[in-house]
């Protein structure tokens, strides 16, 4: 991999990037509408970099963390602490997304009951078999990359007949906020970097439109840093020939057609929703929830949930102006002071990909 | 906070507020509150206290035995002592296999003599089961002073070294808990740093052993105290294959990973090549390199600024809220 990071091919990408961009009066904006990128962005140095070489790079709303509203945090936090002996297994950032009623991981739960962190949605499945006396439920989130495995779940437990295990899926697609983020025109931006790892599910054909009707650049790019400065020459070139397209700049793991199999399970199991974000409202068939035949695995359906809460986020926080791109993290009153990853206020501080907390890891030198 | 997290003790920003904040003021000490790794007493001595919890108890490349004796000679080597006597209190919980105990005991005579210092004192406590886990060692430790370490001494042009690969420990711990159902064959770097003492009259003026919290974690703690900028450039910073795998497997950043037998030195300019060319002959050293320098062309006084691979700057933070309890 040091081929991506080396120093002297960065250097000849970015010198290439500057000769593209050099003639603008004002730098190209491009939304990387991955927390991935934001974070080799940053994790690299390459944001003052690229703004050396007329780019200023955007963070789009790709954190399925941040996206997830309150509303689902917050039934999380009913449910662990109304309802005996139930287990809520969740990915560790999940457990720490401040709600008006706390974290979930400062909840206290029901008798019998608990919250515990996975590292795979595997886990939780063991849990379930481990602990037959209890109910286990598994809060999971996610984009295409991860849909497919947590999907897979809901259909492991359904076959194996584990009647104390469901799923509470608070899933998302990518494409439909891109619309979104275009339609309403509350920012300008010059291109997308679609995000690498959803494209090898996906494919390709899905942000189509975005040229087509928009007639708006894009390429999907990896994570190394070289990765993403190809992405980025590829769309300094769309713009130069006016000839915007949905370029593959990661064709070493990205395939045209995506991931068929992966889709298949999605397909088979996964209806699509108007899905409320957190920042972006209500997206048009957006979001994915469990098949009516998988009623007896989903947790919504089988627990009688409420999602329809009126959930808002916490006084002061911008995150939804962050996953919009409308602010950077550093435009937030609160950044750094009152909300820090030891004290979160929203979830970009919480996630480890969220905007907030890799500009607060990773802060740009001055001078 | 109305009850202690496991965050007050992961070596982060969260720990070192505790300390300065809760602990120096309920004592008010001059000598406490130079939080030195080991407080220099009157008639040329050094002291210091650590305690052990790690889990598991045996790992690969080391035990609790040898970083009870390891961590403490260390944290005495780093203030500038020659570490001489050690004290050994155990903290057992009932039901631990006899077997298990006379090992570690083994481990903790082994590791004594390799780094020259003598177990003089001790004491033995046994808990209930479930009230403790297995095994808990504290050791306290006595020094001959030979050096002052002094931060304040560094001005631009200093070079900054590391004795050796990052994060072994860390993860040989993590790896041997079985958390991330991976196999990988890490050997934790748990060592004595006795061989650094003679550097102490060679030009070294600072040196700190990279624990909790890692390489970024220390060096943010002497940049905090300089008035220039530190600089490390991240392609010199020297990583062994499997650690740079795991870590990229795991997506965990090895300059926040503890190690127990790696040292970084502050050393005077012109005596950084002869400092590494004597780390590079000791077999503990062999890996040393000069990772950076102290600035004054880039960033602010007090900054630790890191040059990634990509030729990119950005500030490294100490390490706030990631934890792995109860590496050491």
């Amino acid at each position: 991999m040091d081929l991506y990071t080396d120093k002297k091919t960065i250097a000849a990408l970015l010198a290439k990037i500057a000769a593209l961009a050099g003639r603008a009066a004002s730098p190209f904006r491009i939304m990387e509408v991955c927390g991935t990128h934001t974070m080799t962005v940053h994790r690299y140095g390459l944001k003052a970099l690229l703004r050396r070489a007329g780019i200023e790079m955007i963070s789009g709303p790709g954190c399925p963390v941040c996206i997830t509203p309150n509303e689902f945090h917050e039934a999380a936090i009913r449910f662990v602490t109304e309802k005996e002996n139930l287990i809520l297994a969740t990915f560790g950032d999940m457990t720490r997304v401040p709600t008006r009623t706390g974290a979930l991981q400062a909840a206290v739960p029901a008798r019998g009951s608990a919250v515990r962190i996975v590292y795979s949605p595997e886990e939780s499945i063991s849990l379930a078999r481990k602990e037959p006396g209890k109910e286990v439920v598994f809060f999971g989130t996610g984009f295409e990359t991860t849909i497919p495995s947590i999907a897979l779940m809901a259909r492991k437990a359904l076959e194996a007949g584990l009647e104390n295990y469901s799923v509470l899926a608070a899933l998302w697609i990518i494409p439909p906020p891109l619309r979104a983020v275009l339609e309403s025109g509350e920012v300008r931006l010059s291109g997308f970097l679609y995000p690498g790892h959803v494209s090898a599910i996906i494919g390709t054909s899905p942000y189509e439109f975005v040229a087509r009707e928009f007639g708006f650049p894009g390429a999907v790019a990896g994570f190394e840093p070289a990765d993403i400065l190809l992405g980025i020459v590829s769309i300094l070139e769309q713009i130069r020939d006016e000839k915007p397209a949905v370029a593959n700049a990661y064709a070493r793991v990205v395939r045209p057609e995506g991931n068929p199999a992966a889709r298949k399970i999605m397909d088979e199991t996964l209806d699509l929703y108007d899905a409320h974000w957190r920042g972006l409202g209500l997206i048009p068939q957006s979001g994915l929830r469990l098949k009516p035949e998988y009623a007896g695995v989903d947790a919504v359906r089988k627990h009688g949930l409420d999602l329809r809460g009126e959930a808002v986020d916490l006084p002061g926080c911008r995150c939804g102006e962050i996953l919009r791109g409308v602010i950077a993290p550093p435009d937030c009153r609160l950044f750094g002071k009152a909300c820090s990853p030891d004290a979160p206020r929203g979830p970009c501080m919480v996630s480890f990909e969220g905007a907030c907390f890799v500009h607060f890891k990773y802060r740009d030198v001055h001078g | 906070m109305d009850k202690v997290s496991l965050e007050l003790g992961g070596g982060g920003r969260t720990m070192r507020d505790f300390i300065a904040r809760t602990i120096v003021p309920a004592f008010e000490n001059p000598r406490l509150r130079e939080l030195l790794d080991a407080s220099h007493l009157p008639g040329k001595i050094a002291f210091t206290t650590d305690s052990y919890v790690v889990d598991p108890i045996f790992f690969p490349g080391g035990d609790i035995g040898t970083l009870a004796v390891n961590g403490t000679a260390n944290d005495l080597v780093v203030a500038g002592a020659v570490p001489r006597f050690i004290s050994l209190a155990l903290i057992l919980e009932e039901g631990l296999p006899w077997a298990d105990l006379l090992r570690i005991l083994r481990s903790v005579r082994n590791a004594s003599k390799r780094a020259g210092v003598e177990v003089v004192t001790g004491d033995t406590k046994v808990v209930r089961r479930g009230q403790g886990d297995k095994i808990y060692i504290n050791t306290s430790g006595i020094g001959r002073v030979i050096a002052r370490p002094r931060a304040r001494a560094a001005r631009p042009g200093d070079r900054i070294i590391v004795t050796g690969t990052l994060g072994e420990h860390s993860l040989a711990i993590l790896l041997a808990r079985g958390d991330f159902g991976l196999e990988a064959k890490v050997r934790s770097d748990c060592a004595a740093l006795t061989f650094l003492l003679p550097l102490w009259k060679n030009g070294a003026f600072w040196m700190r052993d990279i624990t909790r919290g890692g390489l970024a974690t220390v060096l943010s703690e002497l940049a905090g105290s300089l008035s220039f900028p530190l600089v490390i450039e991240e392609e010199s910073i020297p990583l062994s294959k499997a650690a740079r795998a795991a870590a990229g497997l795991l997506g965990i950043d090895p300059l926040y990973l503890a190690c127990e037998g790696r040292a970084v030195l502050a050393v005077k300019e012109p005596s950084a090549g002869r400092v590494l060319a004597v780390l590079k002959k000791h077999p503990l050293g062999r890996r040393a390199a000069v990772i950076g320098r102290v600035d004054r062309t880039i960033g602010r006084p007090g900054e630790l600024i890191l040059r990634t691979k990509a030729g990119g700057l950005r500030l490294l933070e100490p390490l706030t809220s990631e934890l792995l309890p109860r590496i050491c």
